[in-house]
């Protein structure tokens, strides 16, 4: 018996003190082998008393089951330890960048015109598109600038031939939509436009949102409404704007809105954005819809400006020039 | 058009500030451009007598001069060649500061001791005239201020009119604008028939009447022209910006400023037996005021005498019958011109003027007598003379008709969403200068004034009120509308995802000109006439682009340039093929275009620093077509003159062409300076659009089998042909192959490549056995030998 004890207790303390799963091994074969301590006491069974031999056999068995758990928790810990060891050895330097393809981005004047796109949209506006070399009956005539019209000097035009032109706007998209469809009509027309003019504050090539809406007993005070709730979503800010009495000819009466802006020194001034009016009825009548019945009205922006007052670009040229250290900026 | 604040409240003088009336007049659709100072910052500046004009002791150049200010004398060395002694000057005191902070000092100029300076107009800002001191009429007093003896104390309005609002092109005009938006009266100038002292006439014939409805002229005989133009008049043109020339142009200049309607002045001496408005003869000449030879065409109205035309009609006169230093008997004229008669004369032939500006856009068709009795007073006043009877030819039937305009209540309230008070809407209207033929509860009939012929229908006055009441005070709603759902189709792809797909291999979006060089239009499309602009903005931009692609490899270089080697760019836009002659069939087609170049992945550390290749490219392509699975593309070898001949491939979808993909030709990549290969695509957008509507089909339950072919052919063979053959007999359970490796080289012979392809069957309803796969092995590799000589590589 006192021999039984002594066993389990070394046995128990040779698990605790293996270091690896070899020793552990050497261990288990040392005590609870074929050959082992442990197992070499059942042997002697025959040994003890017939009374005593049931006790004597379930002691020592326990012992073994002893040791056989205790060698069982040891072997997991020290895979842990190994495998905690082999994982140290691996360690990266998680600071380092990523590998492969680095995102690109999108053109600013493209991203602002999504955003206005995505506004007008949401609030049930299609998106049309036309050609950009027009005739000058939709650039012109059709929206009341007959060829005399003092309005064609107004916008320097590019010409191919005396009746075909860039397109100054996107109006002529509007036009041939009114005279494919009847109202409501609610679009909007994204594009390139062209204008005969090259200096600091001019390209000769820009980008325009306009837009049309015509239904019945449509008002100024929807165009106001629109606008400006569009302004302020547009620039996410409670915006000071005016509306002031302009001139097109294809609208009347023709307006032009101005929101308030603060310089870094805190000084406020009125700066032009939007272009706007009711749709002339003549305009809808060169188009088929009947003006007694149906009002509109049509409004026009320049996405390079607005695109930077949004990003605060003070060089209007950048936009075309497509520098990698500028392009990379708006993502 | 310019016009000195101080000369507007001669006329109409509201009680606001100079800001607030700014922000009414540009409120109310006047807009102002700016507002300026008439003068440069200064003071402390004196009117001056010169007493005495010595020559310096010490230098050529300079005078001293005894300069009074009206009690004190003092000396001033002057370095301006017209200081003697007698005249008038601006002279800058000790203590004066001109500018922001040049303070007037004593000093010594070659050891004479100088007190003060005697000053050039353009050293105070009145005038860009530097050409010595500044003289003052006599009449000035020394010892005055200067800035009060000029006014200066005033400020330039610019107003930018509108086309629409040719009646505010004059002082008369904004005069009666203000007066209205703030119910003041004006004062205008009081005009008064002239006495008629000679019977002298000189005949007018109008062979254009519709173009000319009324022309007066007169007689002024003994003008004096080297009479001085009185400093009030000609500080109000400079204030305008016109400067003043001799006292009769001046005069006609000041009575367009004033009233609006543009003059005219001949020197009767050079009229020959009378004054002819007609159309010009084509390719008649006229030697023009500034010198320049015009050869005139028949749709333009002149003026002209027996002989020959003496002015374009409303824009220029001609150089030998103006007024002139010898001028002694002159031909005053106001006309009439209709706009329509002008409307884009002047711009044909490349002029401008201050008389063609009004007249196309339209003048008060009641003023031409106003204007004419208004200068007669003025030539009497400043260069004298003897008046002759008016002449006057008119076509009444062809002079414009004041409009009927009907404004019905119904509308007005419809359109601006509120119900302004009757009696507000007849007050406005009549401020206007609109008569009241009837007014009801239902509509106002009026007529408008003969200065707003822009009032022609319902919506001009409508316009009109809103613009009085003011746009700000009018209300402000959301639309009402059904809900209304947009259709949205997917199996289309929109614009924005395919952007998305090549934003996320890195491109950048690119937005370029669409007008490019025709020579590098030439370079790479030899065989395609772009589509010229006739007014391109310079030749660099002459003509439409045929491909997205020169504009691209343009912006690359710009980045090449700027150290940026490692380049992607796309763009989406228009080409423009064909002629517009026919514009119907001109091709106006959308593109989406990227260039790529420089390493596959950005410089990093982990050392991949391939550069990109055909197949970076293609596989950019293929992912366009790829998203939403839209039609499958093939690819051709190119004909494509600026592709390189053997990396490049026509893309086709359904047997249509739709672009082109490869490497820009080397030869051309180096002519224009790339340091490096350049990749590009150009497809048409429309081909990319297409979606298609995912539909699903049962997995098989059934394992996969997979066999390797390691093939030996020709290299001239696509590997695509060998794909084709393989899914054609590969029967009915094969899904797929794919190519894992391509070698050609050492060990196989040279006129052969070795392609190893991975094949994998699945069949749907049960485990395929070795027997079937091996079956199909052995039927691809007989048909691969047999169509495409390929063997199994041993």
């Amino acid at each position: 018996m006192e021999n039984l004890k002594q066993i389990l207790a070394d046995a128990l303390n040779a698990v605790a003190a293996s270091e690896t799963e070899s020793a552990l091994d050497d261990v288990r074969v040392h005590y609870l082998g074929k050959k082992g301590a442990l197992t070499a006491l059942l042997k002697q069974l025959g040994n003890v008393s017939a009374e005593d031999r049931p006790k004597f056999g379930q002691l020592v068995n326990e012992a073994k089951g002893q040791v056989q758990e205790k060698i069982t928790e040891r072997k997991g810990k020290l895979a842990k330890a190994a495998l905690d060891a082999k994982l140290a050895t691996e360690t990266i330097d998680i600071s380092l960048s990523g590998k492969g393809q680095e995102i690109g981005g999108l053109h600013p004047v493209t991203r602002t015109m999504e955003r206005i796109e995505n506004f007008f949209r949401g609030i049930g506006f299609d998106v049309a598109a036309g050609p950009e070399i027009e005739d000058d009956y939709h650039n012109f005539e059709a929206l009341n600038i007959p060829a005399h019209h003092p309005a064609r000097a107004m916008q320097d035009t590019f010409y191919f031939n005396p009746t075909t032109v860039l397109r100054t706007h996107t109006s002529p998209v509007q036009v041939r939509t009114m005279e494919t469809s009847q109202p409501p009509i609610r679009i909007i027309c994204p594009g390139r436009v062209y204008r005969c003019d090259s200096d600091q504050t001019h390209t000769p090539m820009f980008h325009q949102v306009e837009g049309l809406l015509i239904d019945e007993n449509i008002s100024f005070a929807d165009l106001k409404g629109i606008l400006q709730q569009f302004l302020n979503v547009f620039f996410e800010d409670d915006l000071k704007v005016r509306f002031r009495p302009s001139y097109f000819p294809f609208t009347e009466p023709s307006i032009e809105v101005d929101i308030m802006r603060t310089n870094s020194k805190g000084e406020e001034s009125w700066l032009e954005v939007l272009g706007c009016g009711m749709v002339h009825p003549k305009v809808l009548e060169m188009s088929g819809i009947d003006s007694e019945k149906y009002t509109g009205f049509a409004f026009g922006m320049g996405v390079e400006r607005f695109a930077m007052l949004r990003y605060k670009v003070d060089d209007l040229r950048m936009f075309f020039e497509n520098d990698l250290r500028f392009l990379k900026q708006f993502k | 058009m310019k016009i000195s604040e101080n000369w507007l409240r001669e006329w109409v003088n509201p009680s606001i500030n100079s800001d607030d009336l700014v922000t009414q007049i540009t409120l109310a659709g006047l807009e102002v451009d700016e507002v300026l100072p008439v003068a440069a910052e200064f003071s402390g500046v004196v009117v001056g007598e010169i007493i005495s004009a010595e020559p310096h002791p010490n230098a050529d150049k300079l005078q001293v001069c005894q300069v009074s200010d009206g009690a004190e004398q003092f000396q001033v060395v002057c370095g301006a060649p017209n200081a003697r002694a007698g005249i008038k000057i601006p002279f800058a005191k000790i203590g004066a500061v001109l500018g922001a902070d040049f303070k007037i000092k004593k000093a010594k100029l070659r050891q004479v001791e100088s007190f003060g300076m005697l000053c050039s107009a353009s050293e105070l800002g009145v005038s860009d005239d530097n050409d010595g001191i500044m003289e003052l009429p006599s009449e000035a007093q020394a010892g005055d201020d200067f800035r009060a003896f000029l006014g200066l104390d005033d400020q330039i309005i610019d107003v930018d009119l509108t086309p629409n609002r040719s009646d505010c092109l004059s002082l008369a005009g904004l005069a009666r604008e203000v007066g209205v938006l703030n119910k003041v009266d004006v004062t205008p100038v009081s005009v008064v028939a002239a006495d008629v002292t000679i019977d002298d006439v000189f005949s007018v014939r109008v062979d254009a009447s519709e173009a000319c409805p009324r022309y007066l002229g007169r007689v002024i005989r003994g003008v004096n022209v080297t009479a001085k133009t009185p400093l009030w008049m000609s500080e109000k043109l400079r204030r305008s910006g016109i400067r003043s020339i001799d006292p009769i142009v001046d005069i006609t200049n000041y009575v367009m400023l004033e009233l609006g309607q543009p003059m005219h002045a001949f020197d009767l001496a050079h009229l020959s037996q009378s004054v002819v408005v007609r159309m010009a003869k084509e390719n008649e000449k006229i030697v023009l005021l500034d010198g320049q030879e015009i050869s005139l065409r028949e749709d333009t109205l002149v003026i002209a005498d027996e002989k020959a035309p003496l002015a374009i009609a409303g824009v220029m006169g001609g150089e030998g019958s103006g007024v002139n230093a010898a001028t002694q008997d002159i031909l005053l004229e106001s006309a009439f011109f209709t706009p329509l008669a002008l409307a884009g004369k002047a711009r044909s032939y490349g002029l401008h003027t201050d008389s063609s500006h009004r007249f196309e856009r339209g003048v008060d068709a009641t003023l031409q007598e106003k204007a004419i009795e208004r200068a007669t007073a003025l030539v009497l006043e400043i260069a004298g003379g003897q008046v002759g009877p008016i002449v006057r030819e008119e076509a009444p039937a062809s002079l414009p008709e004041a409009a009927v305009v009907t404004l019905r209540r119904k509308k007005l309230d419809q359109y601006l969403a509120i119900s302004i008070d009757k009696d507000l809407v007849t007050d406005i209207l009549t401020r206007l200068g609109l008569e009241m033929i009837e007014v009801t509860d239902e509509a106002w009939v009026t007529k408008a004034p003969s200065h707003r012929f822009d009032i022609a229908i319902e919506a001009d006055l409508i316009e009109e009120v809103a613009r009085i009441y003011g746009y700000d005070n009018l209300p402000s709603s959301m639309p009402q509308a059904a809900v209304n759902f947009t259709p949205q189709s997917e199996s289309k792809t929109p614009i924005q995802a395919l952007r998305s797909v090549l934003v996320a291999q890195g491109y950048q979006e690119a937005i370029t000109y669409s007008f490019i060089d025709p020579v590098l239009s030439k370079q790479f499309l030899p065989d395609i006439e772009p589509v010229p602009l006739a007014n391109p903005i310079s030749a660099d931009m002459g003509v439409m682009r045929p491909s997205l692609i020169p504009g691209l490899v343009k912006a690359y270089l710009h980045n090449q340039n700027r150290q940026q080697s490692r380049v992607r760019l796309f763009e989406t836009g228009r080409r423009f093929v064909g002629t517009v002659d026919a514009l119907d069939e001109l091709d106006q087609q959308q593109q989406i275009s990227g260039l790529i170049a420089g390493s596959r992945d950005s410089e990093a550390w982990y050392h991949n620093s391939d550069k990109v290749d055909f197949y970076d490219l293609k596989a950019h392509v293929d992912a366009l077509f790829d998203l939403n699975d839209g039609r499958q593309p093939t690819y051709e070898r190119s004909q494509c003159e600026f592709l390189h001949p053997g990396r490049s491939a026509d893309v086709f979808v359904d047997g249509e062409f739709v672009g082109i993909l490869g490497e820009l030709h080397p030869q051309l990549s180096k002519t224009l300076g790339a340091n490096q290969p350049l990749y590009v695509f150009d497809i048409a957008l429309a081909a990319v659009l297409d979606a298609k509507l995912p539909e699903y089909k049962a997995i098989s339950k059934f394992p996969e089998v997979r066999r390797d072919l390691a093939l030996l052919v020709d290299r001239s063979v696509p590997v695509a042909d060998l794909e084709k053959v393989i899914s054609e007999t590969a029967g009915e359970a094969f899904k797929g192959v794919l190519v894992f490796d391509i070698y050609q080289g050492q060990g196989i012979d040279e006129t052969k490549k070795s392609v190893a392809l991975g094949l994998t069957w699945q069949h749907p309803s049960h485990t395929l056995s070795d027997e079937e796969v091996n079956n199909s092995v052995e039927t691809i590799v007989a048909a691969l030998a047999e169509k495409l000589g390929a063997v199994v590589r041993g």
